[in-house]
């Protein structure tokens, strides 16, 4: 069983150090490590090799990931975060960092 | 950069299917005899992947009327209803769909995709929002594309999942439009209905219900699965394809509204493009005639569901959630399903295969579409014939138990 969960959870540990030294601002509770540790969480069953997953992953080209999916991923992140992503504003998303930024953003304006 | 290279990937994987033999997307009917078989690569081959629900493509008294059609208005319409002007058959097509359905207006447009392309992109418009179930049909994606209203995916099936959704929205001006459709054309599930038209009604959105797969089907005179359900009158708009049940081409909007008709100047996909030809108004009219007047079609069709449902669920094969005239057979990846679809058609079975992107959630599915005019010989035949093909490539017995066990 540990070994099934072992490479999710390095992933989020190694993404973990990375965002909690860039100090980044808490919007209405939603701090930016929480929200990309959520994100890298569903991302990670589509990790490709050893690189991992940070703000500047490219998602549709830096993971093995359809277009199909990756509208079935941010339907998982609007119910966590009890917002809508309309699938226009989807369009425009082209990295983690920016996918975070739109969550951000329409968390703050909840 | 090369025109194509963008779809390199799309490209790399069809040239993977087509090694395995022939090529799925490119079947060629040499000949087609009958609604249940035709000549494909020299041999008779039994058809289960073709919507043709009731069998009418072959009907006596269709074929008839579109030939007489043809002798006394020729062969096309050469434009369309709004330069060229209506035939008064289109009218009359319109009044009886109208009638059928027991709405005030309908618009018949020449295919059921330029129908949600149209009419959705068009009702729902700047400063509004359309709500779309994640496992719509790809005229409905297309729709949203084309649409300048904000578009929201709900999770397939789940009531909750819109309501959230709707409930997101909160008081930000803007109607809300939400699509549905009757039976989802991958898996045959059909939609829980009622609850979402509850969901509907609790926040003022307007529903439009795709019945493409169930007109004939469900319901007691075949309406769909707005009859079937009881909420005709709480669906503001009823869509659907005269190219399935109908055995024909073309598509229907019906509706109560009172502003109907400004969709026959709004909707570009009814005013930029050729309208139906007489020979298919003509077999499409009698096609309905025929599915009011024979309800034995519409029960003959669920034991025919029945019959391969069950059979196949009995041999052991992981199948769509529910009965319906679609019959979707999950298999594990794309390769054992493209060479699971190819040794069928070795067998002289044609069904459809279904591989990702085209299908929710990345699964892979040979997907059959269940006639009322096959024969239940023909049916049992086929569940054989894909018992013995499952267990030649291991998608059956006990190693496979272990992978699709409990599916139902």
């Amino acid at each position: 069983m540990e070994s099934v969960l072992r490479t999710a959870h390095q992933m989020i540990v190694e993404t973990d150090g990375m965002t909690d030294t860039l100090e980044l601002p808490r919007v209405s509770g939603q701090s930016r490590g929480e929200v990309i540790r959520e994100i890298c969480h569903h991302l990670a069953p589509f990790q490709s090799g050893e690189r991992p997953i940070t703000g500047d992953t490219v998602i549709a080209k830096d993971l093995t990931i359809d277009s199909l999916a990756i509208m079935d991923m941010v339907m998982e992140l609007e119910d966590h975060f009890d917002i809508s992503i309309p699938m226009n504003v989807v369009a425009e998303i082209h990295t983690v960092d920016q996918l975070a930024d739109t969550i951000q953003k329409l968390c703050a304006r909840r | 950069m090369g025109l194509f290279d963008r779809h390199a990937g799309l490209l790399e994987a069809y040239r993977d299917v087509r090694t395995t033999g022939y090529d799925p997307f490119q079947i060629q009917m040499e000949r087609v005899l009958s609604p249940t078989e035709a000549i494909i690569n020299g041999r008779k081959t039994l058809l289960v992947g073709t919507n043709n629900y009731f069998g009418l493509t072959f009907d006596q008294s269709c074929m008839d009327a579109a030939i007489e059609a043809i002798r006394s208005e020729g062969t096309g319409t050469t434009g369309s209803r709004i330069a060229n002007g209506s035939y008064t058959e289109h009218v009359l097509l319109e009044q009886e769909v109208a009638e059928f359905y027991g709405k005030k207006h309908c618009m018949v447009f020449t295919t059921g995709y330029q129908v949600n392309l149209g009419v959705i992109s068009t009702l729902a418009g700047e400063g509004d929002h359309l709500l779309i179930d994640a496992d719509s049909h790809a005229s409905i994606y297309d729709a949203c594309k084309m649409t300048q209203a904000e578009v929201v995916r709900f999770k397939h099936n789940e009531p909750a999942s819109l309501e959230a959704r709707l409930r997101r929205l909160g008081d930000r001006p803007g109607n809300r439009v939400v699509v549905l459709e009757g039976i989802y054309s991958m898996l045959g599930d059909s939609a829980p209905l009622r609850e979402f038209i509850d969901v509907c009604k609790k926040y003022g959105a307007y529903v439009i219900v795709d019945e493409a797969h169930s007109l004939g089907a469900l319901g007691e005179t075949g309406r769909g699965l707005c009859e079937s359900t009881g909420v005709i009158d709480d669906c503001h708009f009823i869509v659907g394809t005269f190219s399935k049940t109908l055995g024909a081409i073309g598509g229907y909007c019906v509706s109560d509204d009172p502003d109907f008709d400004i969709l026959r100047v709004t909707v570009r996909s009814y005013m930029f493009t050729a309208s139906l030809p007489p020979s298919i108004v003509a077999s499409v009219r009698q096609a309905l005639k025929v599915v009011k007047a024979r309800p034995e079609l519409r029960t003959q069709l669920w034991a025919n569901v029945a019959t391969l449902y069950e059979g196949l669920a009995a041999k052991g094969f992981k199948l769509g959630p529910e009965h319906g005239p679609v019959v979707g057979v999950h298999l594990p990846d794309p390769m054992v399903a493209i060479g699971f679809w190819r040794a069928m058609l070795d067998a002289g079975i044609y069904v459809n295969v279904a591989v990702p992107p085209a299908t929710p959630n990345g699964v892979s599915l040979l997907r059959c579409s269940v006639c009322a005019v096959h024969t239940k010989e023909q049916l049992e035949h086929m569940i054989e014939v894909m018992a013995g093909i499952g267990r030649q490539l291991g998608v059956l017995g006990d190693r496979t138990l272990r992978v699709v066990g409990g599916a139902r």
